[in-house]
């Protein structure tokens, strides 16, 4: 069974790692704050999961999910995430979230800047544009008509591939988008962030320039 | 179980479609908290907001003046945006109303859903974290004596202060509100302090397991007592049918969600959505007052709640609307939720 370790434990920290856990997963999350209270967090929001620091959710982890406030990106330790495949969901969002100069920038995504900071890890873009009621609400099994699709975007084809697997698991269809680049189609203000696609239709938004699809 | 409203001001329309004056809303929210003190309701939370739609930007000044025009209702920010402001000054305001109306009157602490007061202090709202953790410190030192010695974030540091007055009570009670991000509940418990939910979608009772995290924090950290207690806060609308309070209740919804997503990027609101959550088990208390009372009750099951609050005057609510609502929810829906509380 794979290891998922889920680093925050807010909303949509709390969220992802119920998700992973009904996908079977083996979930590990941290949390800033005292080891007791997010143990009491654990136990109780997202019963299943353990608690422990992110350091050691990390080192056990095969994928490791990024679910802190962006602003905050910078507090997570790129040592030990170098060769992990790591996915980025966080965003962008200054009416919610305010500005930050840095991602002031709209000729890179959120995730290139995160990348930059994370060199090493084997990063990917998804379940940024998914909210977190819905993520637990829309999931469905393999096969459902209509079946919710979710983007993914990385530079790198094995992390890619395990990502796409990942999702599934969660309860969505994964679509390929491109390079971490193309995330850029799934941030906030563009239709796939504001709606809920099935894969035809997810890749129709996604267009013919980010259409690349890994080969099966 | 006690039963109020909340509000942020609510600017009205010309039939134009153009807006009406802040001014305007600030009477009518006036106006509407000495309606709701007649009519018997429990609680009324002001602010803040600071845009043309929802101008409640000062609920200090705005309770002081409530507090000498009630006799009963106990008054409280829904909520104090105490990272972009001065603990100091939130407590006297507040402290000075709790004078004025001989010890009615809360504070909740908390970040609020909006951003516009940290561009109009001179905040950053990166730093927030620190600056909320530090000023509410403050605030809850101030409120347990009137000789303050602190040194934090966003504020010069105070060595043996005198901050008066002091409260009728000789403390008010502070509340912090959270919209559900589980670490707030964590905070409160570790805190002692009651947690105030703001459940504004989804199924209001998935926020159950929340409050049992708050209890258990506080039991962990040794808080027990009164003060170790749940409300929530919710959108809704009282009328004499659910028919009317689903007709009266969408223009407004529908007017909020268009400006909502004006802002954040979204796309024009989907009626199926609103629907959804005006009906059991949805986030909405939108219908006649036997539906409301079951729904409060429903999720007092889940939550354990001492107190229910509703927002109503969203999106240019006709002020009738917004009047018969509050004198409904304090004539009709609380002696029904106390009569169904009774028999569980």
């Amino acid at each position: 069974m794979s290891v998922i370790a889920v680093l925050g434990v807010g909303r949509v920290g709390a969220a992802v790692a119920r998700t992973a856990l009904r996908g079977g997963y083996d979930v590990r999350v941290a949390g800033s704050g005292a080891a007791g209270d997010i143990a009491l967090l654990a136990e109780i929001v997202i019963p299943g999961a353990r608690a422990m620091t992110a350091e050691a959710a990390v080192e056990e982890a095969d994928i490791v999910i990024l679910a802190v406030p962006l602003g905050k990106y910078r507090t997570v330790d790129p040592g030990p995430l170098a060769g992990k495949v790591v996915v980025d969901a966080m965003n962008y969002w200054a009416p919610v979230d305010g500005t930050i100069a840095e991602f002031e920038d709209s000729r890179r995504t959120s995730s290139e800047i995160v990348a930059r900071h994370l060199s090493g890890a084997r990063l990917v873009k998804t379940l940024n544009h998914i909210g977190y009621h819905d993520l637990e609400d829309h999931r469905t099994p393999p096969g459902t008509p209509g079946r919710r699709a979710l983007g993914i975007a990385s530079d790198d084809e094995y992390a890619a591939r395990t990502v796409m697997d990942l999702i599934d698991r969660f309860g969505y269809d994964p679509v390929y988008a491109g390079p971490l680049s193309t995330g850029a189609a799934f941030q906030p203000g563009t239709e796939i962030f504001n709606g809920a696609f099935a894969r035809e239709a997810f890749e129709r938004e996604l267009g013919h320039a980010n259409g690349t699809r890994l080969s099966a | 179980m006690e039963i109020g409203a909340y509000s942020f001001g609510d600017t009205q329309r010309n039939p134009d479609g153009t807006q009406r004056s802040t001014t305007e809303a600030i009477q009518n929210l006036f106006d509407a908290i000495v309606v709701a003190d007649q009519a018997g309701l429990d609680y009324f939370a002001v602010g803040e907001h600071h845009t043309l739609e929802m101008p409640a930007s000062s609920p200090g000044a705005l309770i002081a003046a409530a507090a000498a025009a009630t006799t009963q209702i106990r008054l409280g920010s829904g909520v104090s945006v105490i990272s972009t402001d001065d603990p100091v000054r939130v407590f006297q305001q507040f402290a000075t109303a709790d004078a004025i109306s001989g010890g009615r009157v809360e504070i909740t602490a908390g970040r609020g859903s909006s951003v516009e007061s940290y561009p109009l202090f001179g905040y950053d709202l990166q730093d927030y974290d620190r600056l909320y953790e530090d000023k509410l410190e403050l605030l809850l030192r101030i409120n347990e004596n009137e000789s303050v010695t602190w040194r934090g974030a966003g504020r010069p540091a105070l060595d043996n202060l005198l901050v008066v007055p002091r409260p009728v009570a000789g403390s008010m009670p502070i509340w912090i509100g959270t919209g559900g991000n589980a670490p707030s509940s964590v905070r409160a418990g570790r805190l002692g302090l009651p947690v105030s939910y703001g459940i504004i979608g989804g199924a209001p009772h998935r926020f159950a397991p929340l409050a049992e995290l708050y209890r258990r924090t506080a039991q962990q950290y040794g808080h027990s007592g009164p003060s170790i207690k749940v409300s929530v806060a919710a959108l809704g609308l009282v009328a004499p049918t659910k028919k009317e309070a689903l007709e009266r209740f969408y223009p407004s919804w529908r007017n909020m969600s268009i400006q909502a997503g004006k802002t954040r990027g979204w796309p024009a609101p989907d009626d199926g959505a609103y629907l959804a959550q005006a009906h059991a088990p949805g986030a909405y208390y939108v219908g006649d007052p036997d539906d409301v009372a079951e729904r409060i009750v429903h999720l007092h099951g889940y939550m354990g709640h001492v107190r229910h609050f509703l927002q109503m005057d969203i999106g240019s609510l006709p002020q009738d609307h917004f009047l018969e609502s509050l004198t409904l929810l304090a004539t009709e829906v609380k002696p029904r939720v106390e009569r169904l509380l009774s028999r569980l």
